[in-house]
């Protein structure tokens, strides 16, 4: 709502404040002002000038010599613009005025002849485009006969008003008027509130002759107020008016026009003007459409109707999609004779319905979807009536013609001054409530401390007790609320174990080198089955796509971190930037039904990328590049750091490299999959070599119960032995290590590959894997028969089971 | 025999002397002490020495004896050291050059935010809590007293995934959820991190996706000059004890009164800059205290109980704090902009 500071003042009195205190003021306590806007920059020394004369200038085809009025003298003034014209009134800058930009008017030779001024156009004066009408866009602007010879420019140009940008929160609909924001102003300043003018002279004509009225459902439209005005005479308005409305962003149009949406915008009620001689029947019948019925609106638009739309008629054939727009059937033209002035109440579901279906939003049906004053309805068309008569000469008919089942009862909220005071935890007293309502203009009773509160009707959003709490704390000021701190129910707080260790894993891969990223949750349909795990699959997902996407980029919830992830990857390089390790913690959406009807499964994925260079150690020549076994290191350490028992083995997956690969076990239950990206989609998407992991967080959370408990360090000295297996290259190195843990078990504590040699000395097709295996007895010092006794079943086991032998 | 022990000494004293490594050390050593040397040659002599010459010329040749290993030892040391040193010297290198680089990771720099933030709040006895991204109509707007077609609808246009399910628009369902959970019997206070998304178009400003930490407190008697306290209190350890706050009134469905919370510019201290546009204030969370419709869909008598919840976005405050200019930072992931954050 853009409200101009000037018109304001018709209402309530601003005068002892500036236009910025002003706005600080109002936001301080509950609208915020975006902006305060002056009309145009100062300027000195303009006046009204009656253009006496008008010639070519001798010298010049372009410029005009004219001869013009200012009051106390005649000046002679050289004038380029094309509309300049004798017996205009103009803006007449004297030698010696100062305009926008520090811009000296002085007495001049122009081609050869003097002039003494300058006529200005509505940009000399500083004026911002969007506060000039469309008519003065170009040249002089022109000021109306009435204008007054000599008189300064300003106060007729409104040039020095100074507008407040409201940006209003849905609750305060009250302040989409002028009326409505001088009670808001009158409350802080504490003023009092001037009403306009409603009076009309009483017409001998009845407008009941001229019309009835007949509503078919009073929910969607509990009040209907027609007036008949006759024999208005379309004309500009008041450059007053014209000057308001510009200010209040609406272009001016005709005076009936512009009449309408002057008190649309003074008392928030919208109001429609129809053509009477163009209804074509002497009745109004507001019904819903019939289905596929219809409206050619007044943008010239035509627009197929439905029974959720409300529509007046003219008994036949709609002429207005109620609260939203009217129709060119009946519009109001410069032939127009005589008006038939609707003000009605729609039911704001309704029209907020309209305007969802047509796309149309005005002032108007801005105001019906938000709520208007119910008190106010009526008022507003004998507003119009009243300025119609002034400014468009035209003639009353008595009496307004009305459907009414229009509610106007006040609202009633008890309150008392001990239940504000221990809800806002402050000492107001009973006097400076009282006081507060009284600002506010709200009826009240008051028995001691104990006040029955009327909320005035045009607060539609003033219902229970916290809405009057609120009212009071604004005005008290919320700068004078005490700090306090809880004094209830004590809790402990914190994190619960899931949340401790989700900051666990967290901490454990930033500490080993990845960088935590958030990506977003929504994907495109090209990447939404990408990489999804195993186990997910095995869940039946179904995609799951917004139902208004606002980009095909961001579409489906994803079913895996990684896409979103590789993309930042790709993102990365495309910076030069190439080597990274990345992690993320996010949710994947799934669900095994095809049309949701209920929530989906939100799991917790931990997914890494690793790429580039892990290593890079320059004059000492040492590079280590990101590989399957670094990767793995990382994820094992992870469930080392758990105390999770984690099962690599290799495997196959889409969009994977079919021989990097491995699905990662946990307790014998697939958790996710680690390895490097298909080359094929390395490509696709402008990676280099890419290793990936994905792991279920769920499943590690819920598996995890570790609560460490001491265990007593060995005091007999443990024992090592080495052992090289000569087997078949495709035999698993880990599968061998598997057997030795086995039946090395309890004895053999640990067992780790310290050596893996293919090539010469070696048959064709074999590899020798050393093992390290490390002896410990926790009760007493290890002899050397049981270390062998042990070694040699090793050796067996690990023969029968691989047809490996011990290399010597 | 006297005169040849005391030769020997002499002798054996000044080689050592002049000897320079420990080699040679030990050739003299054998030389003199050895079984084949020169003083263990003497002793062997002894025997032919009178019963009363004996135990005099003993003791003289366990004197030399003692001190020429006490000269060689003392060389050995020496010697020993010097070896040392030299070793040492030749084993000196350039500390200025680059050493091996540790691989160091870090957080995001909203998951430093957020963690901040929630550490904070467990101070004051908050839980912390989550909810699911997609939600119910219901819980994202009804529970919180924004009824279908309710005008402040319109506030925050939202990706609905079905006619009742949309991904969530904040984390104040989670309000509602928490609630119902605790069955309206008892007090609680807790906050809620989470991921949100709205239709926005993605700009230097907006995300469609984003995060909010929602904060409530439910109690009996719970005062709106408590939320006052509350917030001064985060506000001061988060961004600065000299900061100040001010409540400004707004509007939120599912709080009454609604307040915003402005924070005093850290720059002009509040006198006025370009940063808080001239007013010296930045908006900071959305508060207020909990809708009595609230309080009772979520099963709390509003009657007896009442409470404050509040509502603030990490980037804003990540933006505002560490002076991103472009919240889109946040999910590009860029790495030079990851680690800038990393340090602790």
């Amino acid at each position: 709502m853009l409200v101009s500071l000037n018109w304001l003042k018709e209402y309530v009195d601003t005068d002892n404040i500036s236009p910025e205190e002003l706005a600080e003021k109002v936001t301080r306590s509950g609208i915020e002002v975006d902006n305060v806007e002056y009309v145009a920059e100062n300027s000195s020394n303009v006046v009204v000038g009656y253009v006496e004369s008008c010639e070519k200038h001798p010298n010049a085809d372009k410029l005009n010599l004219c001869q013009v009025n200012v009051g106390d003298e005649i000046l002679q003034i050289i004038c380029g613009a094309p509309n300049v014209r004798q017996g205009q009134k103009v803006a007449v800058a004297k030698p010696g005025a100062v305009l926008p930009g520090n811009f000296k008017i002085k007495r001049a030779k122009l081609r050869g002849i003097e002039s003494n001024g300058m006529i200005c156009s509505l940009q000399e004066l500083g004026f911002d485009e969007k506060h000039i009408s469309k008519e003065y866009a170009e040249g002089i602007f022109v000021f109306p006969e009435d204008a007054p010879i000599g008189e300064s420019v300003e106060p007729l140009l409104n040039s020095t008003d100074a507008i407040l940008e409201f940006d209003l929160t849905p609750n305060r609909a009250d302040c989409l008027s002028m009326l409505g924001v001088a009670y808001e102003v009158g409350a802080l300043l504490d003023k009092p509130v001037n009403l306009p003018s409603e009076e009309v002279l009483v017409g001998e004509e009845k407008a009941s002759d001229y019309i009835s009225i007949k509503v078919e459902d009073e929910k969607l439209n509990p009040y209907y107020g027609a007036f008949v005005i006759k024999d208005v005479e379309i004309k500009p308005s008041p450059l007053w008016m014209k000057n308001y409305l510009l200010a209040a962003g609406i272009r001016p149009i005709n005076n009936v026009v512009d009449i309408t949406n002057y008190v649309l915008l003074e008392y928030g009620q919208p109001l429609h003007a129809f053509d009477y001689d163009r209804l074509d029947s002497k009745e109004i019948v507001v019904r819903t459409a019939k289905q596929d019925e219809k409206i050619v609106t007044l943008d010239d638009v035509e627009r197929t109707l439905n029974p959720e739309n409300l529509v007046i008629t003219n008994g036949q054939e709609p002429i207005a999609l109620a609260g939203v727009m009217g129709g060119a059937n009946t519009e109001v033209t410069s032939y127009t004779k005589n008006i038939l002035l609707e003000a009605a109440y729609f039911d704001s579901i309704s029209v907020r319905k309209a305007v969802k279906a047509t796309g149309l939003r005005s002032e108007s049906s801005t105001r019906f979807e938000k709520g208007i004053d119910p008190n106010r309805v009526k008022r507003a068309g004998l507003r119009a009536c009243h300025l119609l008569e002034k400014y468009a000469g035209g003639k009353v008919l008595e009496g307004v013609v009305e459907f009414d089942e229009l509610d106007r009862s006040e609202k009633v909220v008890e309150i008392n001054t001990t239940s504000i005071n221990n809800r806002l935890g402050t000492d107001i007293n009973t006097e400076e409530i009282a006081k507060i309502l009284e600002r506010l203009q709200f009826n009240f009773e008051r028995n001691e401390d104990h006040f029955t509160v009327y909320a005035p009707t045009r607060r539609g959003d003033i219902t229970i007790f916290e809405d009057m709490l609120e009212e009071v704390a604004r005005i008290y000021g919320y700068d004078n609320l005490p700090f306090t701190l809880p004094t209830g129910t004590a809790t402990a707080g914190g994190l619960t174990k899931r949340q401790l260790l989700r900051r666990s894993v967290k901490n454990y891969l930033e500490s080993v080198g990845l960088s935590e990223t958030r990506t977003y949750s929504l994907t495109s349909e090209g990447y939404i089955q990408k990489l999804v795990s195993n186990e997910v699959k095995g869940l039946n997902p179904e995609p799951i796509s917004l139902a208004m996407p606002m980009s095909e980029e961001h579409k489906y919830l994803r079913l895996s971190v990684l896409p979103e992830l590789l993309k930042t990857v790709s993102y990365n390089l495309a910076r030069n930037q190439y080597s990274l390790g990345l992690y993320e913690i996010g949710t994947i959406f799934v669900t095994s039904e095809k049309v949701l009807t209920k929530q989906p499964d939100e799991q917790l994925r931990l997914s890494g990328v690793l790429t580039g260079k892990w290593l890079e150690h320059l004059w000492q020549m040492e590079n280590k590049k990101v590989d399957f076994y670094l990767v793995k290191g990382i994820v094992e350490g992870l469930f080392e750091h758990l105390e999770l028992p984690l099962t690599i083995i290799q495997a196959q997956l889409p969009d994977m490299h079919p021989g990097r690969t491995a699905s990662l076990l946990l307790d014998g239950k697939e958790i996710g999959f680690m390895g490097q990206l298909h080359p094929g989609l390395e490509k696709e998407m402008d990676l280099k070599e890419t290793y990936v992991f994905d792991i279920n967080m769920e499943a590690v959370l819920e598996a995890h119960h570790h609560e460490p408990s001491y265990t007593q360090i060995p005091r007999y000295p443990s024992v090592t032995r080495d052992i090289a297996f000569v087997m078949d290259n495709d035999v698993h190195a880990g599968d061998v290590q598997a057997v030795i843990t086995e039946v090395g078990a309890p004895l053999v504590k640990q067992v780790s590959v310290f050596d893996l040699y293919q090539g010469d000395n070696l048959p064709e097709g074999k590899k020798s894997v050393a093992y390290n295996l490390l002896y410990q007895d926790p009760e007493k010092t290890l002899v050397d028969e049981e270390v062998e006794k042990l070694y040699q079943e090793i050796i067996q086991a690990v023969n029968e089971k691989f047809n490996a032998y011990v290399r010597s | 025999m006297q005169e040849e022990l005391k030769a020997i000494q002499q002798e054996a004293l000044a080689k050592i002397q002049e000897v320079g490594n420990l080699k040679e050390l030990q050739a003299i050593k054998v030389s003199y002490l050895g079984k084949k040397g020169s003083l263990t040659q003497v002793l062997r002599g002894m025997g032919k020495l009178s019963p009363e010459e004996r135990p005099i010329v003993g003791e003289i040749a366990n004197q030399v004896r003692e001190a020429i290993t006490n000269a060689i030892d003392e060389k050995n040391t020496t010697l020993e050291n010097a070896a040392l040193e030299e070793k040492l010297q030749a084993e000196a290198i350039d500390v200025t050059l680059p050493g091996r680089p540790a691989k160091v990771g870090g957080p995001h720099l909203l998951t430093k935010v957020i963690e901040e933030i929630e550490d904070l709040f467990i101070g004051m006895g908050f839980e912390v809590r989550e909810g699911p991204e997609v939600e119910t109509d219901y819980f994202n707007f009804e529970a919180l007293n924004l009824p279908k077609n309710h005008p402040a609808r319109d506030m925050q246009d939202s990706f609905y995934i079905t006619n009742e399910l949309l991904l969530r628009t904040h984390t104040s369902p989670v309000q509602a959820r928490t609630m119902k959970e605790y069955k309206g019997e008892k007090g609680f206070k807790m906050i809620c991190p989470g991921r949100v998304y709205r239709r926005d178009t993605d700009d230097a400003t907006h995300s469609h996706q984003f995060t909010q930490i929602e904060g409530l407190y439910v109690d009996k008697d719970v005062k709106m000059s408590d939320l006052k306290g509350v917030l001064n209190l985060f506000a001061k350890k988060m961004f600065g004890e000299e900061r100040n706050i001010r409540l400004r009134p707004s509007f939120f469905p599912f709080t009454e009164p609604s307040v915003e919370m402005d924070i005093s510019c850290k720059v002009c201290n509040g006198e006025g800059c370009s940063v808080c546009k001239g007013t010296g204030w930045i908006e900071i969370l959305g508060a207020g205290m909990v809708h009595p419709n609230v309080l009772e869909m979520g099963g709390y008598d509003p009657k007896v109980y009442s409470g404050f919840a509040f509502g603030m976005g990490p980037e804003r405050i990540a933006m505002l704090k560490y002076g991103v200019n472009d919240i889109r930072q946040f999910y590009l992931n860029d790495s030079r902009f990851l680690k800038q954050f990393h340090q602790a």
